[in-house]
């Protein structure tokens, strides 16, 4: 199956600069996927995907489970280096260096890219060590510009006014959704250039889910973001682009009003739709 | 339902004979009849263990416990006293029989061909040649309890029990009648005094000039290996140390005058004692260590011996060929052991976890190593103990003193058994435990947290170290504990590798380097197989047993809560909020 991705739908909409485009410079892309192909073992969890993730955009990646979604997220910062017996074809560039070439730097790759989980996964440390743990381990001991950072990640994370007086209390005494937000604070506490979210709202309640869709609001114009979501609805919230994966194969790759309203593909139609997955 | 006044409560009580029943307590009709099974098997772990606590506690906390002297009439007309140890029940030999009267024989007889006895410690060895004598019961004419007894416990041969026959104070007897208790009590406790200020001389000076004489000769020895017999170095070294020596010598003269005239005044104080049938003993007073009128002592001197008695079984060194005096040394060697022995175990243990779990490939070799390793905790302990002595001792040992201390040879310094090699040999015995542990908790730890950390561009040793390690810490203190408690109780293995029967040295004392790593040791564990079946007298060593038991029981207790109060403070630090 060929590739169905094109520039048409994303150039549709017109440009307006973000925060990020005044930062970094102008737009372009950000992550560019080309041919790309992954086995897990004998099984083939991706089929020639490519797509250009926008610079300083929400990029959504939809589709049911087990579509390769999370599989492709999770090679955007190597994080599938964990899994045994993993075999890839195909390139994946971060401003036009690949980052399955020999020789790359994973850990100054995973830098370049904050993460946050499904599950917020925050570390059996204090909340003030949490968010600095990016730095810490990146050799930065000044106590200024660690406490410089925690404050500007929780401010991003709008964690700062409910964790502002207990910071050195156990991250683990949070809520599940405070827990995310320090998830996230700690994503951006090394000020990456892309966000990877991994179903970030699927272990939270609605109440817990909207203020993190709110943060991901705030954060946009700041960074890349990519986002991977079951829920249409917040995908058609929260992103400008958004990519439908289905069983590994990339199908429709657009803008999230096109994708929603009038798309290409009838996989897409019927998928938004609610027809199936 | 009768009462219907108000329409809240309809709603609220269920109406008659719809009664909700209860499950919980009938068990046959919750069907589970595996439950009786599972908690009769729980009360009977718990039966047997209370039960084995029990039996240690009663007969260790009351073995120090002043017993009365019990002055026994037998029928032959033979007088004896002793302390009541022990009651039982026997069945005369036929020629015993025949020297009854009939009445005694019809009430053994009626008693089916059984009659009781009593053990009592008749003490005095020294006099009688045995410490304990069995009185049948039909043997006793007449028991009393004789204010004027006493209870002599001696530095050498063991208690004494009798009277006071005579005092002799600086050479001068003191007449019979002007004997007072209190006043042989203020010469006993001069004369213990001297005692201790010998053994102190003895011990602390006398003991310095010995090390640093031996530090001559060695200096002198270097010399001579390093630069060869004949050299001129050697020989300006052979000089050197030889006149050091004779200073030194001097000194040890010195001391040893001392001693002597301490010894003096020791032997022209001294008291006579008289035993029940007449015999006296006289022994000098310092080697009293302790006596009372076991009969004429109220209940706050009791409490006072029973103090005094523990707190010299916990502060001091074995006398009598380990069945009095205390433990000391045995119970330092035991905590310092099992100390190096967790120094050693922990990261070795943690460190082969870490590799098994987080960096080897897993696949075949990998699990063939760990089912290695689970099969290495089923090894008997005496093999390990082969193995330490033939491998640390006798190969790495041997090794280190060719290398490190060759003046010493041919008397080996690490080459034979020693704490050091003792706590290896445990380290080795225990590491399977702290391997298996240490692998399951690491491999409890979240595979989120992992990938948490390295999202954060942190390196696979920095998430170990920050993430993994301190989330895994209390299940590896769970294995450290198990292993500690085994460590600790254990004395095979010991026996070949450096435990010894008395070593009133400690390894560790003010000479450098302090920590005196090859010198063997007492432990606990191999006091209570001497005391119990190696002394002279089983029968006296039993409550040493028992004592010892509770005070290693206590100490493993103690060692334990340590720990694991240290893991719940960590589990709390790193115990999950939310998932």
């Amino acid at each position: 199956m060929s590739v169905t991705v094109s520039d048409e739908p994303l150039a549709a909409k017109p440009f307006e600069p973000t925060a990020y485009h005044v930062r970094e410079g102008g737009q372009g892309v950000a992550l560019d996927v080309r041919n790309f192909n992954l086995w897990y073992g004998k099984s083939q969890a991706l089929f020639d995907v490519s797509m250009a993730v926008q610079k300083g955009l929400v990029t959504a990646l939809i589709g049911p489970s087990g579509c390769g979604k999370s599989t492709l997220l999770r090679c955007f910062n190597r994080m599938n280096d964990l899994v045994d017996d993993l075999s890839i074809q195909g390139e994946i560039s971060v401003d036009g260096t690949s980052i399955y070439a020999p020789g790359v730097d994973v850990i100054a790759l995973r830098k370049r890219m904050g993460m946050v989980f499904q599950k917020p996964n925050p570390f059996a440390m204090s909340i003030y060590d949490n968010v600095v743990y990016p730095l810490r381990v990146d050799g930065v001991s000044n106590r200024a510009v660690l406490d410089e950072t925690c404050e500007r990640a929780l401010r991003a994370a709008a964690l700062w006014n409910e964790a502002k007086d207990r910071l050195q209390e156990s991250a683990l005494s949070l809520s599940g959704g405070q827990q995310q937000r320090l998830c996230i604070a700690r994503a951006v506490a090394s000020d990456p250039e892309v966000l990877l979210m991994d179903e970030p709202c699927s272990a939270l309640d609605p109440i817990a889910t909207a203020k993190i869709e709110d943060l991901i609001g705030e954060l946009k114009g700041h960074y890349t973001i990519v986002i991977v979501t079951h829920n249409m609805q917040q995908a058609a919230r929260v992103s400008d682009n958004t990519a439908f994966m289905y069983l590994g194969r990339l199908i429709e790759y657009g803008h999230t009003q096109t994708m929603f309203v009038t798309p290409k593909k009838q996989q897409t139609q019927d998928y938004v739709t609610g027809r199936f997955g | 339902m009768s009462d219907t006044t108000a329409g809240a409560g309809q709603a609220t009580k269920p109406a008659e004979g719809r009664r909700v029943r209860k499950l919980t307590a009938d068990l046959s009709a919750v069907g589970e009849p595996a439950l009786w099974g599972f908690g009769g098997a729980l009360a009977l772990g718990i039966i047997l263990i209370a039960g084995f606590l029990a039996l240690v506690a009663w007969n260790g906390l009351t073995t120090f416990w002043p017993k009365p002297i019990v002055q026994v009439e037998l029928r032959d007309g033979t007088v004896i006293a002793g302390e009541p140890a022990r009651y039982g029940r026997f069945r005369p030999g036929a020629d015993v029989l025949e020297r009854l009267s009939p009445e005694q024989r019809e009430e053994i007889a009626a008693r089916g061909g059984y009659s009781d006895r009593t053990l009592y410690r008749t003490a005095n060895f020294d006099l009688y040649g045995n410490d304990f004598r069995w009185v049948p019961d039909f043997e006793v004419r007449s028991t009393s309890l004789p204010q004027d007894f006493l209870l002599f416990e001696r530095q050498e041969w063991g208690p004494f029990i009798g009277r006071i026959a005579g005092l002799v104070l600086d050479n001068r007897p003191v007449p019979r009648a002007d004997i007072t208790l209190d006043m042989v009590r203020r010469a006993q406790e001069e004369a213990r005094e001297r005692f201790r200020a010998t053994r102190r001389i003895e011990r602390h000076d006398i003991g310095a000039v010995n090390y640093y004489m031996e530090q001559e000769r060695l200096a002198a020895r270097r010399a001579e290996i390093r630069f060869g017999a004949d050299s001129p170095q050697a020989r300006a070294a052979a000089e050197q140390s030889a006149a050091n020596i004779a200073a030194l010598q001097e000194e040890f003269a010195r001391h040893q005058a001392r001693v002597a005239e301490i010894r003096a005044v020791d032997s022209r104080n001294r008291i006579v004692l008289e035993e029940i049938g007449g015999r006296t003993k006289e022994t000098e007073l310092s080697q009293i260590v302790r006596f009372f009128p076991s009969n004429a002592i109220g209940l706050w001197e009791s409490i006072g011996i029973y103090l005094s008695r523990w707190a010299e079984f916990l502060t001091d060194e074995p006398r009598e060929a380990n069945t009095q005096g205390g433990v000391l040394p045995a119970i330092f060697g035991t905590v310092a052991m099992t100390l190096i022995m967790v120094v050693v175990v922990a990261p070795f243990g943690v460190i082969t976890a870490l590799y098994l779990r987080e960096y080897a490939r897993q696949g075949r070799i990998v699990s063939t190593v760990r089912i290695a390793v689970n099969n290495l905790a089923g090894v008997p302990s005496i093999v390990y103990g082969v193995f330490g002595l033939g491998f640390f001792a006798y190969t790495m040992g041997t090794t280190i003193d060719q290398l490190f201390f060759p003046e010493r040879l041919p008397s080996p310094t690490f080459g034979t058994g020693g704490i050091l090699w003792s706590a290896l040999t445990l380290a080795l015995l225990t590491v399977p435990v702290v391997i298996v542990a240490s692998e399951e908790a690491l491999a409890a730890v979240p595979r989120s947290m992992r990938e948490g950390s390295l999202a954060c561009g942190a390196s696979k040793w920095q998430t170990i170290r920050y993430v993994v390690l301190p989330k895994a810490m209390p299940g590896i203190m769970t294995g450290l504990i198990l292993a500690m408690a085994r460590g600790a109780g254990e004395v095979a293995p010991l026996m070949l590798v450096g435990v010894v029967k008395l070593a009133p040295n400690l390894p560790i004392d003010g000479f450098f380097p302090f920590l005196h790593l090859e010198r063997s040791f007492m432990h606990l564990g191999f006091h209570i197989f001497d005391v119990g079946f190696q002394s002279r007298n089983s029968e006296a060593g039993k409550p040493m047993v028992f004592v010892t038991t509770l005070l290693l029981l206590a100490l493993i207790v103690v060692m334990n809560s340590t720990a694991v109060f240290i893991r719940n403070r960590l589990k709390r630090k790193y115990s999950t909020g939310q998932f």
